[in-house]
């Protein structure tokens, strides 16, 4: 079980609610992926459209867990503000805390994000940070308050995977003890299954399964992803090598020449 | 008086935030708000009064990653 802020998951899956043609293909790619926990956000309401009351009825019907992001937000005082506006109307102190520093790769201001997760967690709040595999950004986040970080695996949307795989695993053996989840930059269950082997406590995947084909059937292949990863870290995988060693037992081998 | 609501100029008789987002047609809503860049909570809606020039944000759930 995956324990964050006090709050047991089973799974190890966390699925974004954005991009996906329809919502009755988000509903479906939740239901499939059997995640507890999903993301949603804040956005400007129209009176008319209304369009945030539907999105709300439908993620209320699926009975799972929200952690509110504040996707969007480059300073810290525009974080602070969307993660108390997003506290009122969740009704969750769980912030999915993102500080955007730059727009092309959309990495996060991590002295803003230090800054803004000190604020947010000493108002309470449980703070998810998105950021990068550095550690000398970890250590000020969880000297800020944090108790679980989010590091991304590659840019947002990107797809590309575990981007700085020494990184991630250094981020790992530096703070065994602190939940980690890779947030961004999956792109195919086999990512998401290194993650889990590398011994990352979850992966958070949105347009990896949004954009595919089959949302739904992807979402369950990630799943089971997550789960073959977890299960493959608990049972130790074997230690690689350069040259060949046969996994035939030698001894008794015919002499046939 | 004008106001600016989510990003655009209305004219507005309310001289609180509720009566404001009444007014606007966000009656029974689930929406936070802020006024000028604060965050202003349910409860204080009422006592929050409004002036000519202020920038409000109706914000909903939405779709996110």
């Amino acid at each position: 079980m995956l324990n964050v802020y006090g709050t047991e998951l089973r799974s190890r899956l966390l699925l974004g609610t954005s991009r996906y043609p329809s919502p009755a293909v988000l509903t479906a790619a939740v239901k499939a992926s059997r995640v507890e926990v999903v993301t949603v956000s804040l956005r400007r309401e129209s009176s008319g459209e209304r369009a945030g009351q539907g999105f709300w009825s439908i993620i209320r019907e699926l009975g799972v867990r929200v952690l509110p992001n504040t996707a969007g937000c480059h300073s810290v005082k525009e974080a602070v503000t969307t993660a108390q506006m997003a506290r009122e109307v969740f009704g969750t102190s769980w912030i999915k805390l993102e500080v955007i520093g730059e727009d092309d790769t959309l990495q996060p201001d991590v002295f803003g994000l230090v800054e803004a997760a000190r604020i947010l967690a000493a108002d309470g709040f449980e703070v998810f940070p998105y950021t990068t595999e550095d550690l000398v950004v970890a250590e000020k986040l969880l000297a800020a308050g944090c108790r679980v970080l989010m590091p991304w695996g590659a840019p947002i949307g990107s797809g590309r995977g575990l981007n700085n795989l020494f990184g991630l695993k250094a981020l790992r053996a530096h703070f065994p003890e602190i939940p980690l989840v890779i947030d961004a930059g999956i792109g195919v269950p086999s990512h998401a299954a290194q993650a889990m082997e590398l011994g990352f406590d979850a992966v958070l995947i949105n347009t990896a399964v949004a954009q595919a084909a089959d949302p739904a059937r992807m979402a369950a292949a990630f799943a089971r992803a997550v789960e073959a990863g977890c299960e493959a870290r608990l049972a130790g995988p074997m230690e690689p090598r350069d040259l060949a060693s046969p996994s035939t037992p030698v001894v008794g081998t015919a002499f046939l020449r | 008086m004008k106001i600016l609501v989510n990003g655009a100029w209305r004219n507005t008789g309310a001289a609180d935030l509720a009566a404001a987002l009444q007014e606007f047609g966000y009656g029974g809503t689930v929406v936070a708000t802020a006024l000028n860049g604060e965050f202003v909570p349910v409860g204080a809606r009422a006592v929050t009064r409004l002036a000519e020039g202020d920038s409000i944000e109706v914000l909903a759930p939405m779709q996110g990653g």
